[in-house]
């Protein structure tokens, strides 16, 4: 296993200017007799990070902000449009050959938000578990096979015995401890987590996110972890990176995303968030909704929504730029106006 | 009755169940609570603690075969659980107005909003269609609709999520009713639209002195909304009190696993609190506390015995903990 070796340095994953173009017009002939135009819906806008080896990085977000895209763009879900996705030094979309590929995809994993859609209902949970085993060729025989499905049942807290069982058996944070088992099958380095806990009740969650954290930690996992939910992050992650509309507005470590948000959207959304210990706190009232993705505002997309908009705002695209000790794409926070 | 001329909705000793063909399941178990009028009451739970079945009784919209076998519900100090489909028909929308989870299924796609306002209002109200409409578009522009004068020709699909939520709730209060049931009102919702509509709800009930039962497995939405809160396990209520008091010092065991278990933006925790295991299903309910397998403080009692709701300092906890002043929880 390459884990226990000395890692070799730079991050483990990188994605420079990564896209995704969706066309959503309407069909051909509708185009034709009601001379409606093409469409396109840019779900994911240039978007560029990188994670370091047992590190973890969440994206949040609304919904319709692209990060559930950039999550199926890393595993190779989707094609991008543009941009390259790096893992340990190997572009992921570039590789050619069948036999490097299937290496480099037992080494990423996936988990998917809703444990009741991800698990097929007729098949066991010895089978489920077990397909990307039998499907690597990582195991010899049946026997072993037996034995690792029920080694990876038990290091996400269920029973060895559980094998037998079909997915209705179980509860929903159960079944979501079986996908993540599934997902650990190949010993992966790297898990793309896609709302792991947002279907799951509140005691529940707790459950999963401490397995998530404890395997993490033993097996020196590398996450990129989607979630919409600010307190989950600020559990869970070490970097930090909100997007919004397709594109990152800041990307920062934890400590500093939360105590001083930069960008204005990271702002409103921080004071969102149901204040559960009733501290008082003083936050400004949300205002607006996301836009339509279609047709996306000019120059800053969080122009109409931000407080402290101005004319080059609503004219000039700012960039993600390096702004002290993180990254943020906004005029105002460069310009020292916020 | 003393009590029942202060307090605006009344449920006392509510049961609920299921028939099915290896028994009864019993969905709430002896559930009790009041709401005054112009009070915000949170009942908050995991999924399939009876949470929004209990608001599904108190509006006369369970579903067949579930069935009130006992207990009472009264309204303004008059029972309107055993009333016959009519009359019920006649309170809900009037007197009783409700929110659901999912702003689209709760509106007719096929009519303008403007259309669906006006007639819940004329059904209620002794209104002719023009003051029904001027009412309607002074509602909307209550809850915050920008253009309501144009808007209201325009049909659901042309709203956005959370801009449904208000026209919902601008339905809820088109027959000024005395209570409101709101069953997960932001739960469909982006947190930054969730966060709107929270304070709108908070602030119109206010206005109008609406009470308001919210149904919600959000602590936070509870924390920014409610005066008190009901604290629901497997159909049962397990501690009840002003808010305050239920987040910062609950009593019952379940209560302080369900806080500890929630990622906090203020405090840094390498591990949440987690409470072991699943709510039970109905049909396996343990005898005595319903929680007691997973909880770390039962005793021999806990596991016979039923606790009743207890004085608990500032709360109500259905604990034998409190009972034996054992307070090894907090």
């Amino acid at each position: 296993m390459s884990r226990g070796d000395a890692s070799p340095p730079g991050p483990l994953v990188e994605v420079k200017d990564l896209a995704k173009v969706f066309d959503v017009s309407a069909p051909w002939l509708n185009r034709v007799v009601e001379r409606k135009p093409r469409q396109y819906v840019h779900a994911v806008d240039g978007v560029s990070f990188s994670i370091a080896r047992g590190q973890t990085l969440a994206l949040v977000g609304e919904s319709g902000c692209g990060k559930s895209t950039v999550a199926r763009l890393l595993v190779g879900l989707y094609k991008p449009t543009r941009g390259s996705v790096q893992f340990d030094g190997k572009d992921t979309h570039g590789v050619a050959d069948q036999a490097q590929l299937r290496i480099m995809r037992r080494r990423m994993q996936m988990i998917f938000q809703d444990p009741y859609a991800s698990l097929n209902p007729r098949w066991k949970v010895q089978d489920i578990v077990g397909e990307p085993l039998t499907e690597h060729g990582l195991v010899a025989d049946a026997q072993e096979l037996r034995s690792r499905v029920g080694d990876l049942l038990l290091s996400v807290g269920l029973a060895a015995a559980d094998v037998e069982k079909f997915p209705h058996q179980f509860s929903g944070g159960q079944r979501q401890r079986i996908s993540i088992a599934r997902a650990l099958a190949t010993q992966p380095e790297f898990l793309v987590c896609d709302e792991p806990t947002s279907a799951l009740d509140v005691s529940v969650q707790a459950q999963v996110l401490n397995i998530m954290k404890d395997l993490q930690r033993k097996q020196g996992l590398t996450y990129l972890f989607i979630s919409h939910n600010l307190a989950v992050v600020r559990h869970v992650a070490d970097q930090v990176g909100v997007m919004y509309l397709g594109r990152l507005v800041e990307l920062a470590h934890k400590a500093d995303l939360f105590i001083t948000p930069r960008h204005p959207y990271t702002r409103m959304l921080l004071d969102a968030i149901p204040d559960i210990h009733m501290s008082g706190r003083q936050r400004t009232p949300v205002q607006g909704e996301v836009p339509n993705p279609l047709t996306p505002p000019t120059g800053c997309a969080f122009h109409p929504r931000c407080p402290h908009a101005n004319a080059r705002c609503s004219q000039e695209r700012p960039e993600l730029k390096p702004w002290q000790r993180i990254a943020v794409a906004c005029h105002a926070v460069e310009e020292g106006r916020i | 009755m003393a009590a029942s001329a202060a307090a605006l909705l009344e449920v006392r000793n509510l049961r609920v169940e299921f028939p099915s063909r290896r028994g009864s399941l019993v969905a709430l178990d002896d559930i009790s609570f009041s709401i005054s009028p112009g009070e915000v009451l949170g009942v908050v739970g995991e999924s399939g603690a009876g949470k929004s079945l209990t608001g599904a009784a108190i509006i006369g919209l369970l579903e067949p075969p579930g069935r009130i076998v006992s207990g009472e519900i009264r309204l303004a100090g008059e029972r309107i659980d055993n009333l016959p489909y009519e009359r019920m028909r006649a309170i809900r929308g009037r007197r009783i107005g409700a929110i659901f989870q999912d702003p689209l299924t709760s509106l007719n796609p096929l009519y303008t909003i403007g259309r669906q306002l006006i007639e819940t209002i004329r059904t209620h109200l002794p209104l002719s269609e023009e003051q029904a409409r001027a009412r309607a578009i002074k509602l909307l522009q209550e809850t915050g609709i920008p253009a309501a004068e144009q808007r209201i020709n325009q049909y659901p699909h042309q709203f956005s999520g959370g801009m449904r939520q208000r026209v919902v709730i601008a339905l809820a209060l088109a027959a000024e009713p005395e209570l409101i049931v709101a069953d997960e009102p932001t739960t469909a919702l982006d947190v930054s639209i969730q966060a709107q509509i929270i304070s709108l709800i908070r602030r119109l009930c206010k206005d109008h002195g609406t009470a308001v039962m919210l149904v919600t497995h959000d602590m936070g939405v509870i924390a920014e909304t409610c005066d008190r809160v009901a604290v629901m396990y497997a159909g049962r209520i397990v501690e009840v009190g002003p808010v305050a008091d239920v987040i910062h010092r609950p009593s019952h065991p379940y209560t302080v696993g369900l806080m500890g278990s929630i990622p906090a933006m203020d405090q840094e925790r390498e591990r949440l609190l987690q409470i072991d295991g699943a709510m039970p299903r109905l049909n396996a309910i343990p005898p005595g506390c319903a929680f007691n397998p997973r909880c770390p403080h039962a005793f021999e009692r806990c596991r016979s015995e039923r606790p009743e709701l207890l004085d608990a300092g500032a709360t109500r906890a259905a604990c034998w903990l409190v009972a034996e002043g054992e307070r090894r929880a907090a």
